[in-house]
């Protein structure tokens, strides 16, 4: 069967997060979740971090959710998993669920609630090795209170807390590997994926559902307002990101590490050019810090290839 | 038939928790609430209970797992102190506005700082109006027995509200006194077994929890909640009606000690109580009519029957163990709404802080000398 149709067969007729929400046009985000919980065959619980997806699809009362979901707060999405997860594994332990599928567990956080505020419980949650699937819709900034920096944004991205201006070139510092904070804790199914790569976001869902074990996918997934670019841009500007291995699609299986998408390698300023938060890199003085990119994203890709036993041609 | 043991407060409620058996506990260590949640898992080690131990990452994380234990259709229960609280203040907002049914137990200690291991109450004043449910122990027996009663508040379905049971750090947690123990038959079928509505696992008929509420909700959705705390006074004097039945023992919102014809009375929370309830009974072999007022529960704070209770005095003194830079202390400002309108004379006293001890005399020199704002503390020229 193809993958479109197992995700509609998944469905079973009912969108888990329906249409009515409010988040913006081109926003990647609902994307992503469309297509992690379609590929899911089981039962699902979704735990929300604060952020985007959480404030667009609840207002109270109304609500976009066709499956149950959870929000508590921003920074403990993980360990509020932690204990969906706890519960079922001591009520079905107890004969005290009916009998039937396992329920899936998957948490949505943005990259704040990943990389930063949430890290502490995301990482606790990760040794202590419950089994859910966290979806970290990373558009590398805080974009729900107005586009502020996280350790998410790359290198040179202006944000309204990292400004490029006459002194300054924007973000200073280099973003966070969370895919390889993630990989150090040693769980069974990692992946980087990308909001517009469906079919692969898909697979990936699968292979981290069946995954014995935590399992985390790290989903790059664009804001226009935040990156600076028309709605209807979106797949290109993503697509830039992957073709020029700014953002590599892998996963890493017990530790094997795979890449599942062979990009072209295109220069960087394909990816930069796409988006007004790089605008300033192209002013008349500032090939210096393209160069410092694009020699960050070739050391990076590098060094992913090295670790990769298998890559597609 | 009853079991008494030599226990410690801290394992008469880690035994409490082995009889209800709760499905999660999510629990981070601190001092002194760590008697609790060792004792519990070295019974969940030797397969007296079988409730999922989460050994979290943080208190943060503590709550936070209860919230989605509880509310996926688990019965939990956890237990901090001081800091642990503080840390997980944001959260215990979140669950009681989610009206998550947790039991926990608070081992009552000062917080930082200067840092200090020792009780008071500014950790409970903390989250004073959280809207969770706290109910203050006297000693270990009580401590066991407010264990017990609070998953039945809890998970009323007219409360649905966290519930603290509050044990003074070390005077209650570390001390060992001979505690009644029920039998666990009659334990398990005093809880019942758990239920929340709309458990989240309950795939079949999604809810949306926790959702964004706007000025055009929000304040209905605080009002609820606020009555729901209202209404736990009156389930707590129901379950501790049925506990009464079951032990022959009485753990009501107040404990009213000699008050009927008191005149001079204090009010005052925890394990100091029993201090004095000794100067109380020196007094009344001295002929002076002195009584004590202990409230158990907090939140819900029982104004009317306070105001009841104390209704014969003339003169009122408060013992607060917590502070309220700027203001007044929180025991104090309760009593003083309570007793507004009356010709009662009330007078406010902090003792205690950061483990301080209280002697009989500063308890007699409440009653019958001149009070002083702060109890026990050294040097005039800290006194305002």
């Amino acid at each position: 069967m193809s993958r479109l149709k197992t995700i509609v067969r998944n469905q079973r007729g009912v969108q888990p997060l329906r249409g009515g929400h409010s988040l913006c046009q081109g926003c990647g985000i609902p994307m992503v979740a469309r297509t992690v919980l379609s590929t899911i065959r089981q039962p699902v619980v979704v735990v929300n971090a604060t952020g985007c997806l959480e404030v667009a699809t609840t207002r109270f009362p109304s609500t976009a959710w066709n499956v149950p979901w959870l929000h508590v707060a921003f920074e403990n999405a993980a360990a509020v998993a932690s204990g969906v997860e706890s519960a079922q594994r001591a009520l079905r332990r107890r004969h005290a669920l009916p009998a039937g599928q396992e329920v899936a567990v998957v948490v949505f956080a943005g990259d704040g609630g990943t990389y930063d505020i949430g890290l502490q419980a995301l990482s606790g949650a990760r040794e202590r090795g419950h089994r859910f699937l966290f979806v970290c819709y990373d558009n590398e900034a805080y974009m729900n209170t107005g586009v502020q920096r996280s350790s998410a944004t790359p290198f040179g991205a202006s944000t309204t807390t990292s400004p490029a201006g006459l002194e300054s070139f924007g973000k200073a510092q280099r973003r966070k590997d969370m895919t390889a904070i993630a990989i150090a804790h040693h769980v069974p199914y990692v992946a980087q994926a990308a909001s517009t790569h469906w079919h692969d976001l898909s697979v990936k869902v699968e292979r981290a559902v069946a995954a014995d074990g935590p399992a985390f996918l790290n989903v790059l997934t664009d804001c226009p307002v935040g990156w600076g670019h028309e709605p209807q841009l979106s797949r290109r500007v993503i697509d830039a990101a992957v073709e020029t291995c700014f953002w590599p699609l892998y996963e890493v299986v017990d530790s094997r590490y795979r890449l599942s998408y062979r990009p072209q390698h295109a220069p960087v300023e394909e990816w930069l050019g796409s988006q007004q938060r790089f605008a300033h890199l192209f002013r008349p003085g500032s090939e210096g810090l393209v160069r410092q990119i694009q020699d960050q994203v070739d050391a990076e890709w590098d060094a992913l290839l090295a670790r990769c036993d298998d890559a597609p041609a | 038939m009853s079991d008494v043991r030599l226990l410690t407060g801290g394992e008469a409620v880690a035994h409490a928790m082995r009889q209800v058996d709760p499905d999660v506990v999510p629990v981070y260590p601190i001092t002194p609430q760590t008697p609790i949640i060792q004792t519990f898992a070295k019974l969940v080690a030797d397969g007296q209970a079988s409730t999922e131990i989460v050994n979290v990452e943080s208190e943060h994380s503590a709550m936070s797992a209860a919230i989605g234990a509880a509310l996926a259709g688990g019965r939990t229960m956890s237990a901090t102190s001081s800091q642990g609280l503080a840390l997980m203040a944001e959260v215990v907002y979140i669950a009681a506005s989610m009206r998550a049914p947790i039991v926990m137990a608070l081992g009552n200690r000062a917080l930082s700082g200067p840092i200090n291991i020792h009780c008071d109450h500014s950790d409970s004043m903390l989250i004073r109006d959280s809207g969770v449910v706290q109910l203050f122990a006297e000693n270990a027996q009580e401590a066991y027995d407010l264990m017990v009663m609070a998953p039945r508040i809890a998970e009323d379905p007219r409360v649905l509200l966290p519930v603290l049971v509050c044990l003074d750090g070390f005077t209650i947690t570390h001390s060992a006194e001979p505690v009644s123990l029920l039998p666990d038959d009659d334990v398990t079928r005093f809880v019942g077994p758990y239920s929340v509505p709309n458990a989240v696992l309950d795939t079949t008929s999604p809810t949306t929890q926790g959702p964004f509420a706007m000025p055009d909700y929000y304040f209905e959705l605080r009002r609820q909640q606020a009555a729901a705390l209202e209404t736990a006074l009156d389930v707590l004097e129901e379950v501790a009606l049925d506990f009464e039945r079951l032990s022959g023992r009485r753990n009501g919102a107040l404990e009213a000690y000699r008050l009927e014809d008191a005149t001079r009375a204090l009010v005052a929370l925890g394990s100091t109580a029993g201090t004095i309830k000794d100067v109380v009974d020196e007094l009344r072999d001295e002929h002076e009519l002195a009584g004590l007022l202990r409230l158990v529960s907090f939140r819900t704070f029982p104004t009317a029957a306070v105001a009841a209770a104390l209704d014969e005095c003339t003169h009122v003194a408060v013992l607060d163990r917590a502070d309220s830079p700027g203001g007044t202390p929180p025991l104090h400002a309760e009593l003083a709404a309570a007793l507004y309108g009356s010709d009662v004379e009330l007078t406010g006293h902090v003792y205690g802080l950061g483990g301080r001890d209280l002697h009989p005399s500063d308890v007699r020199a409440v009653f019958t000398g001149t009070p002083t704002p702060y109890l026990g503390l050294r040097g005039e020229r800290c006194l305002v």
